[in-house]
């Protein structure tokens, strides 16, 4: 019983973030916001007893596909000073 | 208009096909029969504790061959897409060095985040873990040394050196089977040995330190490459 | 061994949820018009999927398929969930990131070419 209440505050948790994810403007909070869902789905995948998954999920996907997100978004800021090449 | 009266449309459909395919679905209660005669036979044929890593390495072995095949020519496009071409130079932005706290810290946590990363890959096949978890913590590691100096430039000819080995390491391993035992990738060209220590299960930990220093040295190719 | 409410739910729970982050990933990838919240989209339907088949997997009351001092060799069969679904996950995840890194690869060049990352921009296939 006590596990199925922390499974279902835990998807609501994912469903949460994805709709955040999705809906958000700024890129950023976009991207931080999908590897909360990453987060909560490793958390998940504990109580599913697969805990091979939980580790890669959490290492991989709310880690390195957090921060290449952030990385590619750095590089093609638009800031005022850059003339855009020419076409 | 139209765009989101289409988009809404496709969601509902399908939207109620995955509503069908969750009505009616009973889980099962016990193991289909594949899975019974890996659990059952796995420990007593390949002698590892970790059945997950069992099917990975040696039932499903080529499956793995591929997939680190598909995660190598993934690594080879980004490299070839990001590379720096002529008459191109460095963008040069003004960065602030990183706080002492942090430089302290990451010379702290940095060999203690190795270490746990070829434990993880080391163990795989008595605990939870393997390969792919021990290349990702590897990876972590060299994330966070790139997130705390900007400056750092990770020695291309070791990396390089390392991913080429382990690839070719882990298709020889798979020819050895081969030839010496059952098939490719049989891990029982080597000696079995007890249930349950750390050099059992014939080759399989060898397959994984080389899956492991591959996936590792890969995905920090690719992330030093994003960087800029 | 009759199934009560709580071990049918559990399964059932998640494969909702999963189905519920395929619909909304694949919303994010055809409403948004950035390369990179697109991209985003794109991750997310990855965890739903990955999310439903972890669940399919599942047996009610069972733990992971790892033979040590909880579960003896003998006894096996009839106590670990099955492992063929977290080994197909396993997968998919690496597989999932590498496919990432190279679309983020593709939407820096775009970037550097055209200037911006609407995909309204990206003139050159059309008549």
């Amino acid at each position: 019983m006590m596990l199925l209440l922390i499974s279902t505050v835990l998807c609501i948790g994912i469903i949460v973030s994805a709709l955040l994810a999705v809906h958000l403007g700024n890129t950023v909070s976009a991207a931080i916001s999908a590897g909360m869902a990453s987060l909560f789905a490793a958390i998940i995948y504990l109580v599913l007893a697969a805990p091979d998954v939980a580790m890669t999920e959490a290492a991989i996907g709310s880690g390195l596909t957090t921060v290449i997100f952030l990385y590619s978004i750095r590089r093609t800021l638009t800031d005022g000073t850059k003339e855009p090449p020419e076409k | 208009m139209i765009k989101r009266a289409t988009i809404l449309l496709t969601l509902v459909l399908l939207g109620f096909l995955f509503l069908q395919m969750v009505v009616g679905y009973v889980p099962s209660s016990t193991l289909n029969p594949i899975s019974r005669h890996y659990v059952a036979s796995g420990p007593d044929e390949l002698g590892a504790a970790n059945i997950v890593t069992a099917v990975l390495v040696t039932y499903r072995g080529l499956d793995t061959l591929g997939e680190v095949a598909v995660l190598f020519i993934s690594a080879a496009g980004v490299g070839l897409m990001l590379r720096r071409r002529t008459g191109e130079k460095a963008e040069e932005k003004q960065r602030r060095p990183s706080s002492e706290l942090v430089g302290t810290a990451i010379h702290f946590l940095l060999p203690l985040i190795f270490v746990l990363g070829i434990y993880i890959f080391i163990n795989g096949h008595l605990t939870p873990g393997g390969g792919f978890q021990g290349g990702a913590v590897l990876a972590s590691g060299i994330m966070l040394l790139l997130l705390a100096d900007p400056d750092t430039h990770l020695n291309h000819t070791i990396v390089h050196l390392l991913e080429s080995v382990s690839g070719f390491g882990y298709v020889v391993v798979g020819v050895l089977g081969l030839v010496f035992a059952g098939g490719f990738l049989d891990n029982r060209f080597l000696d079995l040995g007890t249930f349950g220590e750390l050099f059992s299960a014939g080759a399989m930990p060898i397959i994984y330190v080389f899956i492991g220093l591959k996936v590792g040295t890969e995905l920090s190719a690719v992330l030093e490459r994003m960087k800029d | 061994m009759s199934l009560s409410i709580e071990g049918a739910s559990l399964p059932i729970l998640v494969l909702t949820s999963g189905f519920i982050v395929v619909l909304i990933g694949l919303w994010g990838m055809m409403s948004r018009r950035n390369i990179i919240q697109i991209i985003i989209g794109f991750s997310l339907t990855d965890t739903g999927i990955h999310m439903l088949i972890v669940a399919v997997g599942y047996l009610h009351g069972r733990t992971a398929p790892i033979i040590d001092a909880a579960v003896d060799r003998a006894r096996a069969v009839e106590m670990v969930v099955d492992p063929i679904p977290s080994a197909l996950v396993l997968t998919a995840i690496v597989i999932g990131l590498g496919v990432t890194a190279l679309m983020l690869s593709y939407a820096i060049q775009i970037y550097k070419k055209n200037g911006s990352l609407l995909i309204d921009e990206c003139s050159e296939l059309k008549g």
